[in-house]
């Protein structure tokens, strides 16, 4: 018997029962929609992730203070204050870290701001005007402060445009002054609408001198982070070493192991990120995957009914001349077919709702949410669904073909 | 040389703690080309023989030769082959696949053989011509009578110009004249040379044979020639 007159007897055979086929069907459908889907959002959320990380540009480096925990009980913010002053003296010595075109401390909290009768909770970002460049954001309206405004701790700020839109609303914003943990600073840039970059949400901060920020807000005399910008990206590795050596020694580390700081480059945030969000699409993706053996169960169910309703027809055929495998291969052809089917269908409806998905989020972040399917999504679910078709299909298909032929003919 | 030939045969059912004896020692010959029938009450063991000699059960004791091997010989895929290439059943309840039409029943058993699938269709539709079907070859099946379901079982039977055809009851759920139809196809198809094991209780169909074989509780009571053998539609309508 050809594979093709196979393939048509078990055509057949499902075609006698349509609605019944469709039906059996759904589960798997179902399973491979949810499938598809989720790795389509997971690779669009990766992208878009990804993406922001890098709108910090390659030739940035982070420098944070702390080091990364190294079990369940150790406590990465051992050392929180240990970047002040000194160490951005250190690093700002060309001798010490050649690589380095500019840096900034950075001093970040979250803290009431006021406007007259208007109070709302803000980001503040304490920097120097490299911040502008690292973070591509330069004012719509007004200017950014200067090195020397950060010199003499002006009290100034640069506003994101969801800030001026909560404190302000229509009204005019620059040169007004607002109460930053009451204390008065004047508003003298408004930032265009930017989204995320790099983990902070632009739009909702407020980015003030890092002096002003140290001295009158945070209160303290360390900084939470060091946002270095390299000569180029080529020189970053090195960069990254040369800055290590200079706080180790400002330090007195001898051992890389008790590091009381952190480096990462854009290109490690980004490694960073990817891994966490594989692993959510792969758990999210195995979940949806139970729902595809709940589908197999119907398939084997439906089958194992239309087994024994077709009893006589398998007792006839081996009457006829089939052999043990032809039965075997006609009614496990027919649970692939099923599966098969499904899993086309789903796919289809998978990629369909991916697409409808990503306009929806693009629409509600604002940001552009990337329609993405990839090859490896479509495979698997054609491979998992044959696969499921195998398995489930197996056994009914056992039970029919050692069916005896004459305990079959005689069945009613 | 005898086509069937059958040695003592023994059939024994175990259900449960008790064993039936459906055959014990049943023993004759068939030479190609003859029309046995073989007869007896319900319970007699006729079934079970021809399941036997139709290769869809083996015996329990014994020895059944066919066409010179013994059937305990044959593996599994031989005995499908013998049954698609060299046996041809006709049951009491058609067996017919619903929802298909006249042409792909009797095609199927083309299905399992080695014949090359360009000649099915002129295969099958002379098959049909045989008996007497040829105007119904697109119907589906549910849409012909009795008479006609059984011819189209027929037709299915000799399709692959097999040695023996084995007719179960062929006319036990047909009208009298539906009945005589397809006794009178069976009787042609001896007549061209194939050999028929006929299971009837009706001592009337069993005189279209040559001989009758009478089963009582799994032994052969009687096996003598018919002497006033039926010819066509002699006599049935009565």
């Amino acid at each position: 018997m050809t594979f093709k007159n196979s393939l048509k007897t078990a055509v057949k055979g499902l075609r006698a029962n349509k609605s019944r086929s469709a039906l059996t069907i759904l589960g798997i459908v179902i399973g491979i929609t949810s499938i598809i889907l989720i790795m389509s959002l997971g690779k669009g959320a990766q992208e878009l992730i990804l993406n922001q990380v890098r709108g910090l540009g390659s030739a940035t480096i982070i420098i944070e203070p702390g080091r990364e925990a190294q079990g369940p009980s150790d406590f990465g913010s051992l050392f929180t204050d240990s970047l002040k002053d000194r160490e951005v003296e250190a690093l700002s010595k060309l001798s010490n870290a050649p690589g380095i075109e500019d840096l900034t401390p950075m001093v970040v909290l979250s803290t009431t701001v006021a406007f007259e009768n208007e109070v709302d909770s803000f980001m503040i970002l304490g920097a120097s005007p490299l911040v502008a460049e690292i973070v591509d954001v330069y004012p719509e309206f007004g200017q950014f402060f200067t090195d020397e405004q950060v010199q003499q701790l002006s009290a100034v700020a640069v506003i994101g445009s969801e800030v001026k839109e909560k404190l302000f609303g229509p009204s005019e914003a620059l040169n007004q002054n607002i109460k930053i943990k009451n204390k008065v600073f004047k508003v003298i840039g408004i930032s265009p609408k930017k989204g995320q970059v790099g983990m902070l949400d632009v739009d909702n901060s407020i980015i003030v001198p890092y002096t002003t920020a140290l001295k009158y807000l945070s209160g303290m005399n360390y900084y939470h982070q060091i946002l270095v910008k390299a000569k180029s990206e080529q020189i970053v590795p090195q960069t990254v070493e040369d800055i290590k050596a200079t706080l180790r020694e400002l330090h007195n580390i001898t051992d890389p192991k008790k590091d009381d700081f952190q480096v990462a480059t854009q290109e490690d945030i980004a490694k960073r990120v990817g891994t966490v969000t594989s692993v959510l699409t792969i758990f999210l993706a195995a979940i949806a995957a139970i729902s595809l053996v709940v589908g197999g169960i119907g398939i084997m169910n439906i089958m194992l009914v239309s087994v024994t309703e077709r009893t006589r027809e398998i007792g006839l055929r081996k009457a006829l001349g089939a052999t043990t495998k032809n039965i075997l291969t006609q009614f496990l052809m027919e649970s692939i077919i099923l599966t098969l089917l499904g899993g086309l269908v789903g796919i289809i409806l998978g990629i369909s709702d991916s697409f409808i998905a990503s306009l929806i989020l693009t629409k509600a972040l604002g940001s552009n949410w990337q329609f993405t399917i990839s090859i490896q999504a479509i495979l698997l679910g054609l491979g998992v669904s044959a696969f499921v078709g195998v398995v489930f299909g197996l056994y009914p298909a056992q039970q029919a073909s050692k069916k005896s032929p004459i305990e079959a003919l005689r069945y009613e | 040389m005898s086509l069937i030939s059958v040695n003592n045969l023994e059939k024994t059912y175990n259900e449960g703690e008790t064993e039936t004896k459906a055959l014990c020692g049943v023993s004759f010959n068939v030479p190609e080309g003859e029309f046995v029938a073989v007869m007896g009450p319900s319970g007699s063991g006729k079934s079970t023989l021809l399941h036997i000699l139709g290769f869809l059960d083996r015996q329990t004791k014994g020895s059944y030769l066919f066409d010179g091997k013994e059937l305990s010989e044959y593996t599994d895929n031989e005995v499908a082959k013998v049954r698609n290439e060299k046996m041809g059943f006709i049951f009491q309840s058609f067996n017919l696949l619903a929802r298909t039409s006249v042409l792909e029943n009797v095609k199927l058993p083309l299905l399992y053989s080695t014949t090359p699938q360009s000649k099915w269709n002129g295969l099958a539709k002379k098959a049909i011509e045989q008996v007497g079907l040829s105007h119904r070859v697109n119907h589906l099946t549910s849409q012909l009578s009795g008479g006609e379901k059984q011819r189209v079982a027929i037709a299915r039977a000799l399709i692959n110009e097999p040695k023996i055809i084995f007719a179960d009851e062929p006319t036990g759920n047909l009208d009298s004249k539906s009945g005589s139809d397809v006794m009178e196809i069976i009787e042609k198809l001896n007549n061209q040379g194939h050999t028929i094991i006929l299971i009837t209780h009706e001592t009337y169909t069993a005189q279209y044979a040559q001989r009758i074989i009478t089963l009582r509780d799994g032994k052969i009571e009687t096996d003598e020639n018919v002497k006033n053998r039926r010819k066509g539609k002699d006599d049935f309508l009565k």
